[in-house]
């Protein structure tokens, strides 16, 4: 059986993320904490922010699902930290363009291991996987900015 | 016997799926539509299109026939005693609602009990919760087995004297178990309680006799058995319907309407408000006759065989875990599992990169999941289209999946 197909979906910088997740944990104090979940299969993510002076200073989460969906909850912790607040939600605008197959600005941030999982794009059924953790993100800051 | 060339019948299942012949195994979820399914709503839609119980022409008379046709069909699918006995509606979610919005909200009192299992559809809880919170009324769990499965002595400690009302669904989606809804119904009624049926897993696949399991409603959707999506089935007794309000109100539901007061139509159309599925109806009635044509009693044996046969292939794969009941003959044809390290969406990818439709998440049984105590599991359902083949190539996209994740990691 050829997997081609599933290479552009599982690449080996997922599956690292996955197997060895970054940022894995919660933060205890001072934070944000967002508890979001996938209702149509489960997935949950449970997400603690460290926001400080309009940035993100540190971020961790916890949470249970595929593949796809803690991988790239480990990748937004990883690319979010340090970042300002305007920042980290324009990031998780070019992910959502990232995931509808759209053009995105791939310039003005080394969006690195995120890029990896490009190719969910492909796979309409677990677009909604990968973006999870990202929705919290977003969800979180916009919380404190308001 | 299923016949030989049953796939045949079934247009969808001619098809490739991502380079490779679809292998559809989510029947569960909802199953495929015989040519003859399709047939009768195009001949329908072609020939006889409009609306029923009013028109004086030719082509009104000729889709109230089909409509009220249909409805004789079911009475005796499910053996029901009579026609008022059969009300069409959206599907089992839709019926169970109906139940409890209308028995429940005019029967239940503050400290009544409701009793349901851990093993229910969210359709078969939800409705009870919000009836249970409006009513001040408790809602209780049957506890189960190890084996997933229900006790008649664990329904005996839940049911008392304060219960009013008992569901069960006839067949687990998740577990595959079938229940022994009959005693339960027994032990309903001795406390004074009715009984209530999912049986949307039951009814595609095994003979349904609501006089004998005498149950005081019993409900199903047409789309799991052959017929289109959008239609199913609210059976109730007789005396019961004739007490309980409708739930929904306007067109087609009337008798006589007045500027403060309205009185309703006879059984079972005062239950059914606005212009009805026709279509539905007629597509659920021919999906009715293909299955008494091909026999239910052979559906049946064919899927504890496939179920058995599943299970006995599925077991060779190193850290595959099954659950739900080991004994096939006490299930239907459904095996849900987890590969041990595989996510069962990842699971469902790959199978689908071969071509094969598996479920994974959660099968809307979240009470379920955390008694069994899993986020998510992966489910292969079985239909009289299924053969032996079909599982050998699940069984060996199961063994690729585990190959790839095994060499990714």
């Amino acid at each position: 059986m050829s997997f081609n197909n599933l290479d552009q979906l599982y690449r080996s910088v997922i599956m690292d993320h996955y197997k060895n997740p970054r940022n894995k944990g919660s933060l205890d104090e001072n934070t944000v904490t967002i508890d979001m979940n996938n209702p149509t299969c489960g997935d949950r993510i449970h997400l603690t922010l460290k926001l400080n002076d309009g940035i993100v200073e540190d971020a961790k989460f916890d949470g249970e699902g595929c593949s796809i969906s803690m991988s790239s909850a480990s990748m937004m912790t990883q690319i979010v930290k340090g970042k300002k607040l305007d920042e980290a939600l324009e990031l998780a605008g070019i992910f959502s363009k990232m995931m509808l197959g759209e053009d995105f600005d791939d310039e003005k941030y080394d969006l690195g291991d995120v890029e990896a999982l490009q190719g969910v794009a492909k796979f309409p059924a677990r677009i909604k996987c990968a973006t999870l953790a990202w929705k919290a993100m977003e969800k979180g800051v916009n919380n404190e900015k308001n | 016997m299923i016949p030989k060339d049953i796939k045949s019948y079934f247009p969808i299942l001619n098809q490739e799926i991502n380079g490779h012949p679809l292998v559809y195994l989510d029947s569960a979820a909802t199953s495929q539509k015989p040519i003859q399914v399709i047939e009768a709503l195009t001949n329908y839609y072609n020939l006889d299109n409009s609306n029923v119980h009013r028109g004086v022409h030719t082509l009104g008379n000729r889709a109230t026939d089909s409509y009220e046709g249909a409805r004789e069909k079911v009475r005796k699918f499910i053996n029901a005693a009579s026609m008022q006995e059969i009300i069409f509606m959206r599907g089992t979610t839709t019926a169970l609602n109906t139940v409890a919005g209308g028995y429940g909200r005019q029967n239940i009192v503050e400290g009544d009990e409701i009793v349901i299992t851990y093993m229910e559809h969210h359709s078969n809880i939800i409705p009870w919760q919000q009836l249970a919170k409006d009513k001040g009324a408790v809602l209780k769990y049957i506890e189960l087995e190890a084996d997933g499965t229900i006790s008649i002595e664990k329904a005996r400690e839940a049911i008392t004297a304060k219960t009013k009302i008992v569901s069960v669904m006839y067949v687990s989606n998740v577990l595959g178990s079938i229940n022994p809804v009959k005693e339960i119904a027994k032990i309903a009624h001795e406390n004074g309680a009715i009984m209530v049926v999912d049986g949307a897993q039951a009814a595609p696949h095994m003979k349904i006799d609501v006089q004998d399991l005498d149950c005081d409603f019993f409900a199903f959707s047409g789309h799991k058995m052959c017929a289109p999506t959008g239609i199913g089935v609210l059976y109730g007794k007789k005396a019961l319907l004739e007490n309980m309000e409708p739930v929904e109100f306007g067109g087609e539901m009337i008798d006589f309407v007045g500027l403060q007061e309205s009185t309703w139509k006879e059984l079972p159309w005062k239950f059914e408000g606005g212009t009805p599925i026709i279509a539905g109806a007629i597509g659920l009635g021919a999906a009715i006759d293909f299955l008494e044509e091909i026999g239910l009693d052979n559906i049946a044996a064919h899927e504890h065989h496939l179920a058995g046969y599943a299970m006995d292939q599925l077991s060779t794969i190193d850290g595959l875990t099954i659950f739900g009941p080991t004994d096939p003959m006490k299930r239907c044809g459904l095996v849900t599992f987890n590969l041990d390290d595989v996510h069962p969406h990842d699971v469902a990818t790959v199978l689908d990169m071969s071509g094969i439709a598996v479920r994974a998440g959660h099968h809307c049984a979240q009470p379920l999941m955390k008694w069994l105590q899993v986020t998510a599991t992966a489910r292969a359902s079985f239909y009289m289209y299924n053969d032996e083949a079909d599982i050998d190539a699940l069984v060996a996209g199961l063994r690729s999946a585990k190959e790839y994740f095994g060499d990714v990691f």
